[in-house]
């Protein structure tokens, strides 16, 4: 019984999925251009808070790298997909985001993966401004124009390219997770060096998730340069790109693959409707929620889920035995 | 390049010996209370914001607000420290997971000082002129401002280097940097200690920040740039040792002056590069001991 319990389970989650991703899919067809704008953008931090924690979630790892490679997105879709000169189609611009930001990822991961916890973050949050630095003195001394234009492409083919890029970075994320693959991660995020000793090989799978978790957000950077259309190295390797969706991962949870998808899809919301009117009440807001999520809610939003479960439990518990109690005087 | 290489050099050290102040707070938060403090930067700007503001508000002379601003921001670090990070501390299951929620924190806190700097000061570029004459030093010109400041630091420098070798709290400072579980069981007050190290960083940033503002233009926004310098210093000189802090910060002041006398737009670059290769080859620094 428990099994046919499970399979209706799986099915009601399968389903539920399948019919966000159709209402999603249709939205464009009723909804307008701005809310479609919005939309765009809280799948954009989905997608980077998900393949943050693909990486960071079960290694413990904890990198500030997506800016990085989202800004190696941008800049690659600024090379390849020139207002003016596009040198290459929009999916072909996009698989070679993917691909600059896999192999950068590679020999970043291969050089530091060895530092062991605070450097590596550090090394990370060190990369974003350094290859902001490189491209800005680029465009500063060598070809003498600050920024770059981008081909514009239509707020329907942006959030349409958006969702590929979701499926496709959920997919991966949920069968990583599944996976031996995915358990040789959570064994080098509990003992590094027992999961060596148990014949992982730790090198190879911390390198290969990164480079794979960085493949999603160049491929972000690049369809977002499309809607921004003009680029420089400020806006493109920006470091809250790094800290929103570490933020969202942390807040989400990363106990469950939704926890990141919850807490991407909330801040993306909070950020459209305040960062603009009031930024700096809007960063300090976002500053106390953090220090309060990592202070009192070290699971996030998913782990508070179980907790408040079984203090309904206990509750449903205390009254049915309150009512027996009360039968049993009454008789 | 020649002729001015004593004046590029000597613009180096000057600068470098805030750089080693800088340094030297980070290292004793990292070293001793085990907060990678990335908003280091942000108490800095404080300090020098809170400076501005004492100068063209109120007169009071800059070398005078030394003693307001740092035990302003010694009492705000050790009250943080103290109601944030020892219930984190107490609460984590390893060292590592402490320093990664830590780290969190400290982002928590650049967003929530660098905004509310913004709300109260605005985000435009602020300066004052204060001892602002010329000097004829070792045969070049400099600015009285920044030799103020340089003997300062060293100052402060020998005075913390005093104070950490030479009397029962800096011994047991000390020992809490070694192993704070043991120092705790030798009668160490270690929910004292650390919280206090933690202030001692944010004093010494505040320090900083008021040596800063008077010979630098300063924003709402500077701090992250202080930030990675400290980091850079640190891992140039080694954590937890004031010597090399100052070694570092000199390194890196001569460079800096160099790069930016021949090429500007190179200095953050070289920064950079300097930092990630020294985390690579050597993440425990010239004089670390880990």
């Amino acid at each position: 019984m428990d099994i046919t319990v499970f399979k209706s389970k799986k099915l009601v989650v399968v389903g539920l999925v399948l019919l966000i991703l159709i209402w999603l899919a249709t939205s464009p067809l009723y909804a307008s251009s701005s809310n479609i704008r919005l939309l765009s953008t809280i799948l954009m931090y989905i997608i980077l808070a998900v393949s943050w924690a693909m990486f960071s979630g079960p290694t413990g790892y904890m990198s500030l790298a997506p800016a990085a490679f989202f800004g190696v997105g941008i800049y690659t879709a600024a090379f390849l997909y020139a207002r003016g000169s596009p040198l290459l189609p929009l999916p072909a611009v996009i698989v070679a985001a993917c691909a600059i930001s896999f192999v950068i990822a590679l020999l970043v991961g291969l050089v530091t993966l060895r530092l062991k916890g605070i450097y590596f973050a550090i090394f990370s949050f060190g990369l974003i401004v350094l290859l902001g630095l490189i491209v800005q003195y680029w465009e500063n001394q060598i070809i003498g124009r600050r920024g770059q234009h981008v081909v514009a492409e239509s707020t329907e083919t942006v959030f349409y390219v958006m969702l590929a890029i979701l499926v496709a970075t959920l997919l991966v994320a949920y069968f990583l997770r599944r996976s031996r693959w995915g358990m040789a991660m959570l064994s080098i995020g509990g003992n590094e060096e027992a999961a060596a000793h148990m014949g992982v090989n730790t090198t190879m799978v911390k390198v290969f998730t990164f480079a794979i978790s960085a493949t999603f957000m160049g491929a972000v950077g690049a369809i977002m340069a499309t809607r921004w259309i003009y680029v420089d190295p400020s806006t493109a390797f920006n470091p809250m790109y790094s800290f929103m969706p570490v933020l969202m991962a942390v807040f989400g949870g990363m106990g469950q693959l939704y926890g990141p998808v919850l807490g991407a899809a909330v801040f993306a919301y909070l950020e459209r409707m305040l960062r603009h009117e009031f930024p700096a009440y809007y960063m300090i807001v976002f500053g106390v929620i953090l220090i309060i999520v990592v202070l009192f809610l070290p699971g996030g939003l998913v782990g508070l889920i179980p907790k408040l479960r079984d203090r309904l439990r206990g509750v449903i518990a205390k009254l049915r035995k309150g009512g027996q109690a009360e039968q049993h005087a009454n008789t | 390049m020649i002729e001015s290489l004593p004046s590029i050099i000597i613009g180096g050290i000057l600068m470098g010996s805030i750089y080693a102040l800088i340094a030297m707070g980070l290292s004793l938060q990292y070293g001793v209370a085990r907060v990678i403090n990335l908003a280091h930067g942000e108490f800095i700007m404080i300090g020098a914001i809170l400076t501005w503001m004492l100068y063209t508000s109120f007169g009071v002379n800059p070398l005078l607000s030394v003693a307001i601003v740092g035990p302003f921001l010694l009492v705000i670090g050790f009250i943080l420290h103290r109601t944030l990070f020892t219930s984190l501390r107490t609460k984590a299951p390893s060292q590592g997971a402490f320093e990664g929620s830590s780290l969190l924190i400290a982002f928590g806190f650049i967003f929530i000082l660098q905004n509310i700097a913004i709300l109260i000061w605005g985000g435009n570029v602020k300066a004052y002129s204060y001892l602002n004459f010329p000097v004829r030093f070792l045969g070049t010109t400099f600015a009285a401002n920044r030799l103020v400041a340089f003997a300062l630091v060293i100052a402060i420098g020998v005075a913390f280097f005093f104070f950490l070798t030479r009397t029962r709290l800096g011994k047991a400072i000390r020992a809490a940097a070694q192993d704070p579980a043991t120092a705790g069981l030798m009668g160490v007050n270690i929910n004292r200690v650390l919280p206090l190290c933690f202030g001692l960083g944010a004093f010494l940033a505040g320090l900083a920040g008021v040596l800063l503002s008077m010979s630098r233009a300063i924003s709402a926004t500077m701090g992250l740039s202080y930030t990675i310098i400290a980091l850079i210093v640190v891992a140039l000189g080694g954590l937890g040792s004031i010597p090399g802090s100052f070694i570092g910060g000199f390194i890196l002041g001569i460079i800096g002056s160099i790069v930016s006398f021949w090429q500007p737009a190179l200095s953050m670059i070289v920064f950079y590069g300097i930092f990630l290769i020294l985390l690579l080859v050597r993440p425990t620094g010239i004089l670390g001991k880990k």
